[in-house]
């Protein structure tokens, strides 16, 4: 029916006309423009004496011979490295013992859930606190130690101040993971529990035969997703570590902040928004890949 | 195991309640102690989450709302006006493209579909620099807009409207055209009064992002003409010396009116982001 096509083209194109301008305005120009921008030595502030000019790959030589840039690839690796599998359990177990037979499972779920809804700037505040040379996690470490440890500068130790910020990232992320975790294990058929009962598993065989085989799928978008989220890791270092003591905290994204906004570098911090946006499609692509051989398997 | 209740487990969750809830608590025992060298003392060890009633005063709160140069409830003002603007305006924009992405027969929707959903890998950290450099050049630096616009189309959550409209039944709305009815009306007093499960959640989902935005407004915003309460906060909080009271009671403030929504629309939040994993 040519008319109807005809008129639906025409309601569509209207229909659809804000989003696709905004797209290509603000999502498909600003891409473009970042990697044309990270072939040129273009500033922030134009400087009518030294016009922008063609760089070639000057910039990504650049980056990649740069220890400060290579620095903060590595930390950031790191930091989802350990973030993801440690957020991943955490929202695993906490999401294991609410499916279970809790009383007050809703309850338990609500506050649980809590961390989440609090703003990032908030719990960095909060944390702050708690890792101050006189603060909370000081007190504990003595008092667990009888005193033997000393009290430690969680945030201006270069080995310790990765790990402080895993700890509240984790802190503050799992919820999510324990959410989506619950529904995976509400979907796993409670007959498959029963069978592996009347066999005579035990709990701790229910788990690695029933529970983690069925929730295969849940995990490959629970890693994916945290990793990249773990990737773009900025807010927690700029409040509170600022990517130091001496770089061990310096990410990529605070690496682009860094460059292109308060140095004005634009060409150098598109060079380094192109590489990050390589590395976050490939850990996607990853997953694609992951979840068609899942389906083939099937 | 299956008469019961076990008393392990339930300590177990009470114990990760407390790990949950105590550096909350302290941030509302900390904001109501009004002598900062008491709140220095007390740092390390449990008064740091305890404040006895009658010592208990809202005078950091009242400092921190008389204060002039930072403007708590203007900070506050306009990031609800931010992210409201995004939110609403975004669920009309997307869901109208979904509609029409899900609902109508036109030459490349296949292609259209496939370079959304493509996009919604890009991360906006990736695109910072060159829409701040854009922002920059068309002088809207330091306004609401600089804040709003770039955020309203949004490719994961028309993904998300597509994913719900396509279930739909077809028959609904081709009985509405045997009827005579145009595609935009079928969108708008059919399909969306119908939709308010995926509004909820895509608004649920847009707000925390965005209430949630620091690295943007960061670079965009200088005064307290536009800026939103969490860059407010982190300003505050970046020129030392610290005033613990006053910080937590900042922070106890901004964080209020997002807790009272959450424990309201507790079912929702989580629901939304359940909905936001699971992928057609």
């Amino acid at each position: 029916m040519p008319t109807l096509r005809n008129r639906d083209t025409t309601a569509a194109a209207a229909i659809m006309t804000p989003a696709l301008l905004l797209i290509a305005c603000f999502i498909i120009l600003p891409f473009v423009l970042a990697v044309a921008l990270s072939f040129t030595d273009q500033r922030l502030v134009p400087n009518l004496n030294a016009p922008t000019g063609f760089v070639g790959l000057r910039n990504y030589l650049r980056l990649l011979g740069q220890p400060e840039f290579l620095q903060a690839f590595g930390n950031t690796f790191l930091f989802a490295l350990i973030v993801t599998p440690l957020q991943s359990a955490m929202g695993l177990g906490a999401a294991i013992l609410i499916n279970s037979r809790l009383p007050a499972r809703n309850v338990f779920r609500g506050i649980f859930f809590l961390p989440t809804v609090i703003t990032m700037v908030v719990v960095s505040v909060i944390w702050f606190a708690l890792y101050r040379i006189d603060g909370v996690f000081n007190q504990l470490l003595s008092l667990l130690t009888a005193g033997a440890a000393g009290p430690v500068d969680w945030l201006h130790q270069p080995w310790l101040a990765l790990p402080a910020i895993i700890l509240l990232s984790a802190w503050q992320g799992f919820p999510f993971q324990m959410v989506v975790y619950l529904a995976g294990l509400q979907q796993i058929n409670p007959e498959l529990y029963e069978a592996a009962r009347v066999d005579g598993a035990k709990p701790w065989d229910e788990f690695w035969g029933v529970t983690m085989p069925g929730l295969r799928n849940t995990h490959i978008f629970v890693l994916v997703t945290t990793t990249i989220l773990a990737f773009k890791l900025f807010t927690q270092v700029n409040m509170m570590t600022q990517g130091g003591p001496n770089g061990a905290t310096q990410t990529v994204v605070r690496y682009i902040y860094e460059q292109g906004f308060s140095r004005g570098s634009v060409g150098i911090g598109a060079a380094a928004s192109v590489i990050f946006f390589l590395v976050v499609l490939a850990i996607s692509i990853a997953q694609r890949f992951v979840f068609r051989s899942d389906e083939e398997v099937r | 195991m299956r008469s019961g209740f076990s008393i392990p487990r339930i300590l177990l969750a009470l114990l990760i309640c407390v790990l949950v809830v105590a550096p909350l608590y302290m941030m509302v025992a900390i904001s109501l102690k009004n002598d900062e060298q008491q709140v220095l003392v007390d740092f390390g060890n449990w008064r740091a989450f305890w404040v006895w009633p009658w010592a208990a005063s809202l005078d950091n709160y009242r400092i921190v709302l008389a204060d002039k140069q930072a403007p708590f409830l203007r900070f506050m003002f306009n990031t609800v006006l931010i992210v409201a603007s995004i939110v609403i305006i975004g669920i009309f924009v997307n869901s109208a493209c979904a509609f029409a992405l899900s609902r109508l027969r036109f030459a490349g929707r296949g292609l259209i579909l496939a370079l959304i959903v493509a996009l919604i890998i890009i991360p906006m950290e990736a695109l910072a620099i060159p829409l701040l450099l854009m922002t920059a050049r068309a002088g809207q630096l330091e306004t609401y807009q600089a804040q709003i616009v770039p955020f309203i189309a949004h490719p994961f959550s028309i993904f998300l409207f597509y994913q719900f409209f396509s279930k739909l039944p077809k028959e609904l709305d081709e009985a509405a055209f045997v009827e005579g009815a145009t595609p935009f009306q079928v969108y708008w007093k059919i399909v969306l009064p119908l939709s308010l499960p995926v509004i909820a959640t895509v608004a649920i989902l847009q707000s925390l992002e965005y209430w949630n935005a620091y690295l943007w407004p960061l670079m965009v915003t200088r005064g307290p003409a536009t800026r939103p309460v969490s860059l407010a906060l982190a300003q505050f909080f970046g020129t030392p010396p610290y005033l613990w009271g006053q910080l937590m009671a900042f922070s106890v403030m901004m964080s209020l009116p997002v807790l009272i929504l959450y424990l309201l629309f507790q079912r929702w939040f989580i629901q939304s982001v359940v909905n936001s994993a699971v992928k057609g």
